[in-house]
């Protein structure tokens, strides 16, 4: 759905000073950055923003098959660093830092450490292994003992194409827990409760972002990315729970 | 004269642009992959797992769809009451409602916390996460396709058939079973063909309500948007199998039905 979409929004760009309206860029985010970029969206002046949301993986897979998004803003920063090996977007910056918690649906009880995910009966989804949510949890998984780990791997359900599959399963009931980051779950809190994982276990989730070679308004862009540090985008990211990068 | 002409050439200009339309991206898939490495991708074990789980899940699902869509569509097509164009619509719904939709639809009914969630845990039987999930997903979106089809091709049979059938005595059951399944088979073919083809490519619903977990719940279009990120190879060599499928129940059915009319013709 996410490429229909792009391809779509790629197809009217050929009137950027139509009417003397302001130039539209396109950019494609990771679906945990939805709330935060819609809300930066709406107070960012250079251009009017649309938003096309997937998993970073996805969205990449698009571009490495051609599809020219002006910005593209990942979960992680290694995607964003294979597409600049690649040539197809310019040098990504580290722009956001989130935080991988355990999700609880409301109604699941007994759980209460990352140990007993590996509990017999208990149903996970986790975001599939090319999407970055899924990669930060195996990455997790893989730290604990053996056994912990394969009991835990054995009680996954569903593997999701990004955060917001994860997060359906999580409201609708349908799943027990899941990997998801902080920001996800501030908007259902009655549903879905956290566990903080502990310190040693916590991965480095690094947002980065880049602009794309080719991109039909690489200015707009390029403010766009710099808002995102020290502007109106750094201030709806802190709101939406993101911290800074690190220095 | 030249009028004449003109609209002949707008009408083969449509059909030409139709064709490219709908033709091009399917030859893609095709064209992109190349067959040697489509066939080496699709020796992966993930990739086989999904296209077996496909058919087995459209297959019960369509078996599931005819015997319970056959004798509904009949009663619909022979009777008259009150509510019918009611049910018919109903019926009809899932055609238009998005896949994705339909998913979380069932999820609030027979999901863990849905409506039915209760009962059905009760029974001892699991939808979410299991293969019948997926086959309930299938039903669910590909039924009206048969349905559809099935009270067509009953309201179409000659009424002096069945009037006469009756007047010699024979049951309605008798009538249904020996008149008019047989003379509407034909297009209750049609009409199963397009459910398996739509069963075969659905994928909000099941993605949704089922999940995604290889040799489970991952069906050839979950395996295929899996692959799409970090895989198009692999992405590329599903989908070309599932074009073939779908293209040769397509023309199977054409053939079938076309030997059908021929042979009528003939006696």
């Amino acid at each position: 759905m996410g490429v229909v979409a792009l391809l779509l929004a790629g197809c009217g760009e050929d009137n950027p000073g139509d009417g003397g309206g302001k130039p539209r860029l396109t950019v494609a985010a990771a679906t945990s950055l939805t709330d935060a970029f819609e809300e930066y969206g709406t107070r960012f002046d250079a251009a009017t923003a649309r938003f096309s949301f997937a998993g970073s993986d996805e969205l990449a897979a698009q571009i490495r098959r051609g599809v020219k998004p002006d910005v593209y803003a990942a979960a992680d920063t290694t995607l964003p660093r294979q597409l600049f090996e690649a040539g197809l977007v310019k040098k990504p910056v580290t722009f956001a830092r989130n935080r991988l918690v355990i999700a609880v649906a409301a109604g699941s009880g007994g759980i209460s450490s990352i140990e007993d995910l590996g509990n017999r009966g208990v149903k996970l989804a986790l975001g599939a292994a090319s999407v970055p949510v899924g990669e930060y949890a195996r990455e997790v998984i893989a730290h604990l003992p053996d056994a912990e780990g394969e009991a835990i791997l054995a009680n996954v359900r569903s593997n999701e194409p990004n955060v917001a599959g994860v997060l359906g399963k999580l409201t609708l009931g349908a799943a027990d827990a899941g990997f998801l980051y902080i920001t996800d779950v501030s908007a259902v809190r009655d549903e879905v409760r956290t566990i903080e994982l502990p310190k040693d276990l916590q991965p480095s989730v690094d947002y980065g972002a880049a602009v794309v070679v080719g991109a039909e308004q690489p200015q707009a862009a390029r403010e766009f990315i710099d808002g995102l540090l020290d502007g109106r985008g750094f201030d709806a990211l802190q709101q939406a729970g993101f911290e800074p990068p690190r220095k | 004269m030249s009028g004449g002409r003109l609209f002949r050439a707008l009408l083969w200009g449509a059909l030409a642009v139709a064709l490219v339309f709908l033709a091009l991206p399917l030859v893609a898939i095709f064209v992109e992959g190349g067959p040697g490495e489509l066939l080496a991708s699709l020796g992966e074990p993930g990739a086989l797992d999904a296209l077996r789980l496909s058919l087995q899940a459209t297959t019960v699902a369509l078996v599931v769809i005819v015997a319970v869509g056959t004798p509904a569509a009949w009663l619909l097509a022979t009777r008259s009451f009150r509510g019918r164009a009611i049910a018919i619509t109903l019926v009809e719904l899932p055609l238009v409602v998005p896949p994705a939709v339909a998913g979380i639809g069932l999820l609030a009914t027979l999901g863990p916390a849905g409506l039915l969630g209760g009962a059905i845990a009760a029974t001892g039987l699991e939808l979410v996460f299991e293969t019948a999930g997926v086959v309930v997903a299938l039903t669910f979106v590909a039924s009206p396709f048969y349905i559809r089809q099935a009270l067509a091709a009953f309201g179409a049979l000659d009424p002096a058939l069945i009037e006469a059938s009756r007047t010699l005595g024979a049951s309605e059951a008798r009538t249904f079973a020996r008149i008019a399944v047989p003379n509407a088979l034909p297009g209750l073919v049609a009409g199963g063909a397009l459910a398996w083809g739509r069963a075969l490519g659905e994928f909000g619903a099941t993605l949704v309500f089922a999940g995604s977990l290889s040799g489970v719940t991952q069906t050839a279009p979950l395996a295929i948007y899996e692959r799409f990120s970090d895989d198009f190879t692999g992405a590329l060599a599903l989908s070309a199998v599932l074009v073939a499928v779908s293209a040769a129940i397509l023309l199977g059915v054409k053939l079938a039905s076309g030997a059908r009319v021929l042979g009528d013709a003939r006696a």
